[in-house]
Order: structure tokens, then C-alpha cells, then sequence
């Protein structure tokens, strides 16, 4: 007797996507669309990327035990073997080694790590050392990782970098930084949608162009969420239509959601009956996905 | 001997450039032979670290001497490091800057005069991230 492949099983079953919660602006909920997306569908891990100033846990109360200190190398100069050819300072393209006739000086804070002065020293007297630039820290559950960069560090990519490395086999939402610089950009490369969280303001539609212009750049399908609908005006509905780019949810501008807000408490909690919408919004993304 | 003044042109007669990571042009003049030379500024455009390799520049051309508007903490420890002596000024020529200098109205900095990323204008403090 012959058993059937279980092909059906396979073909029903949710595909482990990476989805980003970004947003040109800041400010306009992206923590609130991750967090309560988290909570509403099943076998989902959050990651929140927005390491400069995580705020996830805000609303998730989970107990966060560290689980890694990351590290980028820097050079470490040895002066006795040095010649001062000046190799490694034209090199760098951050000026994070200045190289003067008698002597090497090195600015670890510039510095990106790259590894690319120790590769054209002539002499080899270029190693490297680590230098902490922040910790990643986990729930007990392991569904949710955050980064924490150190206070006054300006190299955020490097951990965000690592802590993605963490996304485990479910899905993954990620709560990116806001803006469109380096740290957005590193948490929306290889990933499956990017959700661009807005208000309906002019300000708003401003850096929400912004956002949409880069992710249509890495060719990462992406889709809208309005946030406080209600207010402000159609300025963001009318650039939707217009480059395509579809509305998967709004969330209106209800003092009911505020008010949980300010008590640290995601509103599916409170209002269960937008799980279901979270929900309808995760089939939608499979579907842009697919 | 020689110094360095920061300058917004590669005339003498320019204003000196406040900014020292940044400016355009440095002007070199060799109080030896009282020769001129303008040199253009390889750091003015860069993404981050200015006035680092600013500096760096300014100690490959051996100078002695800076004149400028104001350093910051990074440009600061480069130049002392090179043994490069920090002089200041404001509103005037280079040609002045100079004149100022050599009568010795000009006060030597000990230290930083301006926090870092002061020359790069609003909004651009971090521009240079990856």
C-alpha cells in the first residue's frame, strides 16, 4: 500500500516570510503596527531594530536577559612595524585614521569596521580589536529580540545586522528605525514586504515618498498603513493611488487607542476585534508576496 | 617657516574661512621666501571625519602653523599631535590673518573651539553613516 506525500499540508501551511515595519517619519506608529501585528498572528517573532531607541518592550513587558554583546573590529596600529606610508589613512573612506609623518592616529568612533586598512598595510602592522558597540537581548519565550545600542554610538547598522541573524524559522516582523538612512536601509534589505506606516498629514505624505522611493529601489513589494486616519487631509490616500502603491489597513484616530497607549498596553488587548484585521492584513501580504 | 591659513577663495585676498575641517582652500605662505600657494582642500566635501584628514593634509604640508576660524575636538588632537600650533581669527583677509600672525596679535588655542560636526550646517550632523 502506497502513502500520499503530505503535499497538501505543505501547500496550506504559512510561508516564513520577513516583513518590515518602516516608515519615512517618525513618529507615526510603526511600534504600534509591529507590536499588535505580533500579537495577532500566530507563530510570529518580533525584532525591534530600532536599536538607537528600542521601544517594543514598552509594550510587551517581557523580561530581557542579554544574550550578546556585539562588536566591531577597529585597528589597532603596531607603531614598531609601521613606516608611515599613509596606505591605510587614503584608504579609509570615514577619516578614521590619520596618518601623520611620525605617527598613526586612530578614531575607533569613525570607524566602520570594514577591515580594509589591516588588508593594505604594506608592513602588517595593522590587527584588530573588538570595540562593543551595543548588546542584544531576548524575551524568555524567544520571540522577541531587540537591539541596544550604547549610548552616544553612532554605528547602528552593525548590530542591526546581527541581531537579524536572530530571526529564527517563523516569520519575522521587524520594527525598523525611522528615516531612510543606513540603519532603515539595513533593516529592510533581504526582506519579503515592507510596510510603510503613515499619517494623513503632509508631513506625513512628505517622508512617506521618501520611504516608498527606497524600498521601490531594493524591489521590495510594499504596502500602506494610515495611522490616525481622520486627521489631516487625502494628500497620502491621492499618492497611493497614484504610484499603485495599496493601503492595507488604517488604523483611525480613536482616543480609545490612545489612551492604552499611553498605559503601555497594545490595543488588540483591549480591543480583540482588530486581531482579525491584523489577520485580514497578513493575507494580504502573503498574497503580495506570493 | 610656514603657515596655514584656512580660506574661503585661492586668493590672498579672500576672507579667511571660518570652518577649519571644511574649507575650501588653504593658503600657505613661507615666511622664508614669502611665497604664496594655495592648496585646495581634499577634506571639504567628505562624508564624515573632516577635519581629520584636514588635518592630516595640514601636516603633510609641514606647517608650522594654523590660522583659522575654529577647530573641533578631532581636528584639535590631530594638529597637537603634529606638533602644529592653533591660531585664531575672524573677519578678516588672509593676507591679514597673516599680518595679525607675524605682529603677534593672535592668541594660540589650547584646545578644541568648536564641537564636532560644527561645520557641516543643519541637518547634516550624521550624514555620514552606513
Amino acid at each position: 500500500m502506497q502513502t500520499t506525500p503530505a503535499v497538501d499540508m505543505i501547500t496550506t501551511e504559512t510561508p516564513n516570510m520577513k516583513i518590515t515595519v518602516a516608515s519615512g517619519k517618525g513618529g507615526t506608529g510603526k511600534t504600534t503596527v509591529a507590536v499588535n501585528f505580533f500579537l495577532s498572528v500566530p507563530k510570529t517573532s518580533l525584532l525591534d531594530c530600532d536599536v538607537e531607541e528600542p521601544n517594543s518592550n514598552l509594550f510587551l513587558h517581557n523580561d530581557l536577559k542579554k544574550v550578546k554583546e556585539v562588536t566591531i573590529p577597529v585597528p589597532v596600529i603596531d607603531e614598531q612595524k609601521c613606516e608611515h606610508c599613509g596606505k591605510c589613512a587614503d584608504f579609509c573612506n570615514y577619516n578614521a585614521l590619520a596618518a601623520l609623518p611620525q605617527k598613526v592616529m586612530v578614531f575607533s568612533d569613525l570607524c566602520h569596521g570594514c577591515g580594509g586598512c589591516s588588508l593594505v598595510c604594506p608592513n602588517d602592522a595593522i590587527s584588530e580589536t573588538g570595540r562593543s558597540i551595543g548588546n542584544i537581548e531576548r524575551s524568555l519565550s524567544g520571540q522577541f529580540h531587540t537591539g541596544l545600542l550604547n549610548i552616544g554610538e553612532a554605528m547602528a547598522s552593525p548590530l542591526i545586522k546581527e541581531l537579524k541573524t536572530y530571526a529564527g524559522e517563523n516569520t519575522v516582523i521587524m520594527d525598523a528605525p525611522p528615516g531612510t538612512a543606513c540603519p532603515m536601509i539595513t533593516t529592510v534589505e533581504d526582506t519579503d514586504y515592507c510596510i510603510l506606516v503613515t499619517e494623513p498629514t503632509p508631513f506625513g505624505l512628505n517622508d512617506l515618498k521618501l520611504a516608498a522611493e527606497v524600498v521601490r529601489e531594493m524591489k521590495i513589494p510594499a504596502g500602506v498603513v494610515i495611522n490616525r486616519a481622520g486627521v489631516g487631509d487625502g494628500g497620502v490616500e491621492e499618492y497611493c493611488h497614484q504610484t499603485g502603491l495599496p493601503i492595507i489597513m488604517e488604523i483611525p484616530y480613536d482616543r480609545r487607542i490612545a489612551e492604552v497607549y499611553s498605559e503601555g498596553i497594545p490595543f488588540v488587548e483591549t480591543m480583540p476585534q482588530w486581531k482579525e484585521k491584523f489577520l485580514q492584513m497578513f493575507e494580504t501580504i502573503k498574497e503580495a508576496v506570493r | 617657516m610656514k603657515i596655514c591659513i584656512t580660506s574661503k577663495s585661492n586668493e590672498p585676498d579672500s576672507d579667511i574661512e571660518p570652518r577649519f575641517g571644511r574649507a575650501p582652500y588653504f593658503i600657505i605662505a613661507d615666511t622664508e621666501n614669502g611665497k604664496l600657494e594655495a592648496i585646495e582642500n581634499p577634506a571639504a566635501g567628505a562624508t564624515g571625519g573632516a577635519g581629520i584628514q584636514a588635518a592630516q593634509e595640514v601636516a603633510k604640508m609641514q606647517a608650522d602653523v594654523l590660522i583659522t576660524g575654529n577647530v573641533g575636538p578631532n581636528a584639535y588632537e590631530v594638529l597637537s599631535t603634529a606638533g602644529i600650533e592653533v591660531v585664531t581669527t575672524s573677519g578678516v583677509s588672509v593676507k591679514e590673518g597673516i599680518e595679525q600672525y607675524n605682529k603677534g596679535t593672535l592668541e594660540k588655542v589650547s584646545g578644541p573651539t568648536a564641537r564636532a560636526h560644527a561645520g557641516m550646517g543643519r541637518g547634516q550632523g550624521r550624514g555620514g553613516r552606513k
